[in-house]
């Protein structure tokens, strides 16, 4: 991934600013607890869900096992049909394709199709280092762009935003883009809409290069899917006359068929809706509809490592739906600036630092960043089980000589528990002392009090009580 | 029937009276139950920060304390859960890594014979009025790994409904995680008090004296926090709700 | 070496030989034990239903005997106050009959500057998804191309009855990958102020459907 987040604070010093800023915390409460009874609802509506999930998850299993003919597959399938196919290994490639082919076309300007793969490796930046401006058309997506923010968000980028912050940034910053807000816009979300709506229909109108990420590549036939529900992307799939589409390369599923059973789960799994309102489909290009070049270009940046980790793998499972952002205690706590990557919430968790290593302090604390609750886990709908990667990954953190005091204190423990009678000196010491145990610890132990009493211990442990009371019962040790 | 209390490190430690509960509550049930004095902790501590191969002995010491008994009792769903889920994940691992099967074979024996609590009350022992008398208004909190991992689904609330004067209020937000998590609540204090704090406040809005769960360790959390707030509600583990009789009443 | 070369050696070294060239098989290695329609229904009862998931998603939803179709489109085009319509190719012209405005007709080299000018544009469909409240157009005879029913404020768009279908997996196994498809399920909306949906952003904010009963 790119830099643009090196140099984050880890999450828990992150998080503990976001705790404290009041307004965040209700903008995320609010939107993370309406959009979970949804999703509830519209999964419960399913019979079928299990089933669905499962099949969901073997679709991609087997993909991944054969990742590398699905891929040549969908190269064949796409060229055939038109387009032509370009391979990344990293971002600074992708990058330099995507330059290059904007170039070519001898435009300045892109609009866009909201897209994770695109955020993740940096294009708008580095874009514009490049001369070119990139618009972003989602509406989320422009709310960030606008006020110069970070996403928060998988889906709505801008979910730390509430109406009345939207509207100040369109009124202060729509006409430093293009064409101003509406004279006294409100923050009714149905005017915030009409004022992205205008704004940006310029933009689409004049634009010749399109740029997207992609929901869904199929490799018998070449078809691509992009999932939308503002209409922004078939803007942008259909009016340029180039398209170019940077998709990571655990995109592609094998069929046609295979279809069926993530568009069930994909719009209800993320924006609770049966089905998002607009879905597009192209194989590569149509005489007279749609645009005249089509470029994919198929990106690694990471994606074969994780693929080699037979435990982490299972994250390349992900369709970006964001239940699990939604549903996640700490997400709605922390915000989604805190995971320091474009990928947030329990996905981002066991994502970034698979994609980018655990070197950096913030990677390395992304592992920890969960409580392991499995609230995650019950609603992927290809059933990631997250909470066992957060665990393997911080084994992985451990192993590299992370937490050196931890460690420490546990492998103590490790040996204690492993020795019943020194245990129980153990606990018998911290009873018979326990009069002078402080409310409030010193140094690490202050995370523990500074917001929480200790325990009350007891005047002994239940192993005592116990012999005493079983006289005669046989002692293990 | 030979039953085993697996108590955890912790409840022996600092909760005994949630130990003498379960016995209590058992032995009037009619249960023979012993306590091996070799057991001493899962391992979970160390599984969960990702020092798995310094739980690898805790597990096989498990399976040797506990060999031979008919049933493995503990009052946690999340040392529960360790066993039940994570044991097999763990033999299956070493494995993985060409270490062998022994660690596979020593849990798999000890594995489908352990049960949470109130999964041996209601699916062993089939009762679900264990003829408790408590006179008090609680909430439940359905801690996750009992929740999640072993699906105890209904079984406590079931349990709560039949003590006699009891009246069991629905816990808003009840399935949401109180924010413990285990080292998670020393690693990331700010979060994990803030989940805290909105669990406690979900538990005093219902009017309920005491809140229940099956889990100290998460109680210890919300008890941490309801003490330095003086909120006005009593963090109480299930097994001791349980045990409480018209005869020999909870103080 | 070439990236490609490079990426796809990757993966072969990630999964360890253990895939490769052959095998791979989905029908072998998927299990689709999902339902293949969601409940038992009847046409008449599909039909219902598509009306039902379609005006729970705000597209107003006209049913019409086909004789009828003429009147309600007029209807629909002066009640939008539409000053100029556009249709595709191939979409019988009776339907328009009655329509009072002027009837622009696609052609090559229209561009989506001009249909920023139109009212209205009236189309047919590919078929319908009644559990979804889906139609999909497909490009074919009466739907156009993608821009004509993106870039006008208001879509008619008639269905005929026996065009709908119960569920997701029907509609793929009806609809060709060769063609440029558009799944149209409600008109556009967001969910991106407060994760609540808005209706009406870029694509056509009114979405009107004519359903038509079996003759």
């Amino acid at each position: 991934m790119t830099g643009t987040h090196l140099g984050m604070p880890a999450f828990p010093e992150a998080a503990r600013e976001a705790v404290g800023n009041s307004t965040l915390r209700a903008n995320l409460r609010h939107a993370t607890r309406t959009i979970r009874e949804k999703r509830a609802l519209a999964v419960t509506e399913l019979d079928d869900w299990a089933a669905l999930r499962e099949a969901g998850k073997q679709i991609k299993d087997h993909t991944l096992r054969h990742l590398d003919t699905y891929l040549l597959q969908l190269e064949e399938a796409v060229t055939a049909a038109g387009g032509t196919v370009h391979w990344a290994q990293d971002a600074a490639e992708a990058n330099r394709i995507v330059t290059d082919l904007v170039r070519a076309t001898g435009e300045t300007e892109v609009v866009k199709v909201k897209s994770m793969a695109t955020q993740e490796i940096g294009l708008n930046e580095h874009l514009a280092a490049e001369g070119i401006t990139a618009y972003e058309t989602d509406l989320a997506e422009l709310i960030v762009q606008l006020a110069d923010d970070r996403p928060s968000h998988i889906l709505v980028p801008a979910i730390h935003r509430n109406r009345g912050e939207i509207r100040d940034i369109f009124r202060e910053r729509m006409g430093d883009w293009g064409r101003p807000a509406p004279e006294g816009l409100s923050d009714i979300p149905a005017e915030l809409a009409e004022a992205a709506r205008l704004h940006l229909r310029e933009k689409f109108l004049r634009a010749k290069v399109g740029v997207s990420g992609a929901n869904f590549m199929v490799a018998e036939t070449g078809t691509l899917v992009v999932v939308e529900s503002e209409g922004n992307g078939r803007m942008c799939l259909t009016l340029p006359e180039t398209l170019i589409s940077v998709v990571g390369i655990e995109k592609v599923v094998p069929t046609w068929q295979d279809l069926e059973v993530f568009l069930q789960t994909l719009p209800r799994s993320s924006t609770a809706e049966r089905m998002n309102p607009y879905t597009s489909m192209w194989t590569g290009t149509t005489d007279g509809d749609g645009p005249r070049d089509f470029h994919l270009v198929l990106l690694d940046n990471g994606r074969t490592a994780v693929l080699a980790d037979e435990v982490g793998r299972q994250a390349l499972r992900c369709i970006r739906c964001s239940a699990c952002l939604n549903v996640c205690p700490v997400y709605e706590r922390a915000g989604g600036h805190a995971y320091g990557s474009v990928y947030p919430g329990p996905i981002g968790a066991i994502l970034t630092p698979q994609l980018r290593g655990t070197a950096s302090e913030v990677d390395a604390s992304l592992p920890y960043a969960s409580t392991l609750c499995g609230a995650c886990y019950d609603v992927c709908p290809v059933a990631i089980d997250i909470p066992e990667v957060l665990v393997h990954l911080r084994e992985q953190v451990a192993d590299q000589g992370g937490h050196r005091v931890e460690k420490a204190v546990l492998g103590a423990a490790a040996w204690a528990f492993d020795h019943p009678a020194v245990l129980a000196t153990a606990q018998r010491a911290a009873s018979l002392t326990r009069a002078l145990h402080p409310s409030r610890l010193p140094g690490p132990g202050r995370a523990w009090t500074d917001s929480r009493d200790l325990p009350q211990l007891p005047d002994k442990p239940f192993r005592d009580w116990w012999k005493r009371h079983h006289e005669g019962k046989e002692d293990a040790q | 029937m030979r039953v085993a209390l697996f108590l955890t490190c912790v409840n022996d430690t600092l909760y005994p009276d949630t130990g003498r509960a379960v016995v209590r509550l058992l032995s009037r049930l009619g249960v023979d139950v012993d306590f091996p004095m070799g057991q001493t902790c899962c391992g979970q501590p160390h599984y969960n920060t990702g020092h798995r191969r310094q739980a690898e002995p805790l597990a096989r010491r498990f399976a040797d304390v506990f060999a031979g008994y008919d049933a493995v009792v503990t009052p946690s769903g999340s040392c529960g859960a360790m066993v039940r889920e994570l044991y097999p994940r763990m033999g299956r691992r070493a494995e993985e890594e060409g270490r062998g099967s022994s660690l596979a074979l020593a849990v798999a024996e000890v594995v489908p014979r352990t049960y949470e609590l109130t999964e041996f009350l209601v699916d062993v022992l089939g009762v679900t009025d264990v003829g408790a008398f408590y006179p008090h208004r609680v909430t439940y909190h359905p801690t996750c790994h009992g929740l999640r991992a072993l699906g105890l689904g209904e079984r406590p609330r079931r349990l709560l409904r039949a003590v006699r004067g009891l009246e069991l209020v629905e816990l808003p937000g009840a399935e949401e995680c109180c924010g413990f998590g285990g080292t998670f609540a020393v690693r990331n204090p700010d979060v994990s008090a803030a989940m805290g704090r909105d669990k406690v406040d979900a538990a005093v809005s219902t009017g309920a004296a005491v809140l229940c769960a099956a889990d100290n360790s998460c109680l210890m959390h919300l008890g941490g926090l309801i003490r330095r707030s003086g909120a006005d509600v009593r963090p109480l583990h299930i097994a001791e709700i349980l045990a409480s009789t018209e005869g020999d009443p909870l103080t | 070496m070439s990236s490609r070369r490079q990426m796809l050696d990757r993966i072969r070294r990630a999964l360890d030989g253990g895939a490769g060239p052959g095998g791979a098989s989905p029908a072998a290695a998927v299990s689709r034990a999902y339902a293949h329609e969601h409940g038992d229904r009847t046409p008449a009862e599909t039909t219902d239903l598509l009306v039902e998931t379609l005006e729970q998603y705000k597209a107003a939803v006209h049913r019409a005997a086909p004789g009828k179709v003429p009147h309600v489109v007029a209807r629909l085009v002066a009640e939008a106050g539409s000053g100029r319509v556009v249709v595709p190719t191939g979409l019988p012209e009776h339907v328009l009959g009655l329509v009072g405005c002027e009837v622009e007709h696609e052609r090559p080299g229209l561009t989506a500057g001009d249909l920023d000018t139109c009212g209205s544009v009236i189309t047919s469909c590919a078929l319908a998804i009644a559990e979804t409240g889906t139609i999909v157009l497909d490009a074919g005879p009466g739907q156009g191309s993608r821009k004509l029913t993106l870039v006008p404020d208001h879509h008619i768009c008639i269905v005929r009855a026996e065009q709908i279908v119960g569920s997701v997996p029907q509609a793929l196994a009806r609809l060709s990958p060769a063609r440029p498809l558009t799944w149209i399920s409600g008109p556009s909306a967001s969910s991106d102020i407060e994760l609540n949906r808005v209706e009406g952003v870029h694509g056509p904010r009114r979405l009107d459907v004519v359903v038509v009963d079996r003759g």
